[in-house]
């Protein structure tokens, strides 16, 4: 299978690559790694006359602890996030979801940018930086701005990205002390979408209880979710197999699966909710530890 | 239609070429260079018979334009033998039976050869992992688990061998 033609641009420098989108606007296809973009173009489900390369603009690809944040770039593989040291320590949950997503060799070349801009509700990658309170640097133009990662995604793949905006920078705060969290992915096959997963987060207080909850799901909606009121009834309080499973149906209250090739909408729920309990249940136990 | 102009290095190799930007590299390998050991299975990144080393990491060459391999090294299943002496990897595999068609084998190697070189003693499940965007629709895995374990070995033999000459 091969893409419909198209004409090829590899700026090396964001500015380059921002005036190339603003001069093609939507004819451009930003293209990083290529793992989402790339089968798109070759079963021809989309075709651009302009694609735009920026895997090789400079200074994109770090893991770095600055302040408040990690500071991931944009076209860091999730190959660089799983065998990030740093990450292996400190953010458990990021390296859980990046080592199930796709295969390896897809890993090598994804990049955590592409997987959250190229805003498909099936990739991990979004839930879980929602479920973190993290932010987005999107670069345009006029300079830099910074969006909230639960706010990014608007509807199946589409993005508060503007004409000739990139997405240059994932920022993940840095959680102190006693929080933990964990990425649960139900899929059918080896290197598959998921049915459903959740990316949860908790923070604890001196008396064990839930100061802070932050809860993202994938494939369950039209766009990756956030489960605001299974966040809010999860704070102040202790975790139990009862609390665990209440908050579970509300968790999947807030989901709006449909039913296609991964299982009916029914099906989906039931397995929300059960990858819901367990991944509140982990969490807790890993906060607890800490 | 507007070509693109690159310069990568294939199996040690300075090339040269103008192609199209919506070719391939499996193609362009396959086609253009005559390296037909790197297959088309799936062509839809799933199964892995297409995989290649760019720079030194394994990726899949289906899912891979030839143009964003410019400037940089590309190493396929014919560029890991030293002449007609075949990699550990490739005896490996011979040896323990790691193959039955052989259609999945450049990859399933040119991954293990990734694996290898970033890990000198994968444990099984680390190499279960690693080929698991590899589909080997044969032999059920058992054997080519093996060949990659008996591969590190001799790799490490080999390895160790050369340091011995060269302290002498």
């Amino acid at each position: 299978m091969h893409p419909s033609s198209f004409e090829y641009f590899a700026p090396k420098r964001m500015e380059e690559a921002i005036d190339l989108l603003t001069k093609f606007g939507e004819e451009a296809k930003i293209m990083a790694g290529g793992q989402s973009l790339i089968p798109l173009l070759k079963l021809r489900m989309a075709s651009f006359p302009y694609v735009i390369d920026i895997s090789r603009i400079q200074g994109l690809d770090y893991i770095e602890e600055k302040g408040k944040f990690l500071e991931i770039g944009a076209l860091t593989t999730l190959s660089e996030i799983e065998d990030s040291e740093l990450i292996k320590e400190r953010y458990r949950i990021l390296r859980e979801a990046a080592a199930q997503i796709a295969d390896p060799l897809v890993r090598n070349r994804g990049t955590i940018g592409g997987n959250i801009s190229h805003g498909d509700p099936s990739n991990d990658m979004p839930a879980v930086i929602m479920a973190l309170d993290g932010k987005l640097e999107i670069t345009g133009k006029q300079g830099k701005r910074v969006v909230e990662a639960s706010s990014f995604i608007t509807d199946s793949f589409t993005t508060l990205l503007q004409e000739g905006e990139i997405l240059s920078k994932i920022m993940v705060p840095v959680f102190d002390g006693s929080s933990g969290g964990c990425y649960i992915k139900q899929k059918k096959n080896a290197g598959d979408f998921s049915v459903a997963a959740i990316a949860v987060h908790l923070s604890i207080d001196k008396e064990e209880k839930v100061r802070r909850a932050g809860i993202g799901l994938t494939s369950v909606g039209p766009r990756p979710l956030r489960a605001e009121k299974g966040e809010r009834f999860l704070e102040g309080k202790r975790i139990n197999d009862s609390v665990a499973s209440e908050a579970a149906n509300i968790i999947v209250s807030e989901s709006d699966p449909t039913s296609d090739f991964y299982g009916s909408a029914d099906y989906k729920k039931k397995v929300l909710n059960k990858i819901a309990v367990e991944a509140i249940n982990t969490s807790y136990e890993r906060a607890m530890v800490r | 239609m507007s070509m693109s102009k690159i310069k990568l290095t294939i199996n040690g190799k300075e090339i040269d070429a103008e192609v199209e930007p919506r070719k391939l590299l499996v193609h362009f390998l396959r086609e253009d260079m005559g390296l037909t050991g790197t297959h088309v299975g799936c062509d839809t990144s799933n199964c892995g018979a297409c995989t290649v080393l760019l720079n030194g990491k394994a990726v899949k060459s289906c899912t891979m334009l030839v143009v964003q391999a410019d400037g940089r090294e590309v190493t396929t299943i014919e560029g890991i033998s030293s002449g007609d002496e075949m990699h550990p990897l490739q005896r490996a595999f011979i040896q323990k039976h790691g193959l039955q068609c052989g259609y999945c084998t450049s990859g399933m190697i040119l991954t293990s050869f990734w694996l290898l070189s970033k890990n000198k003693n994968p444990t099984e499940e680390e190499i279960r992992k690693a080929i698991s965007g590899n589909l080997c629709r044969c032999t059920g895995y058992q054997s080519i688990v093996e060949s990659v374990k008996y591969g590190a070995q001799l790799l490490k033999e080999e390895q160790k061998g050369e340091q011995e000459i060269r302290v002498r």
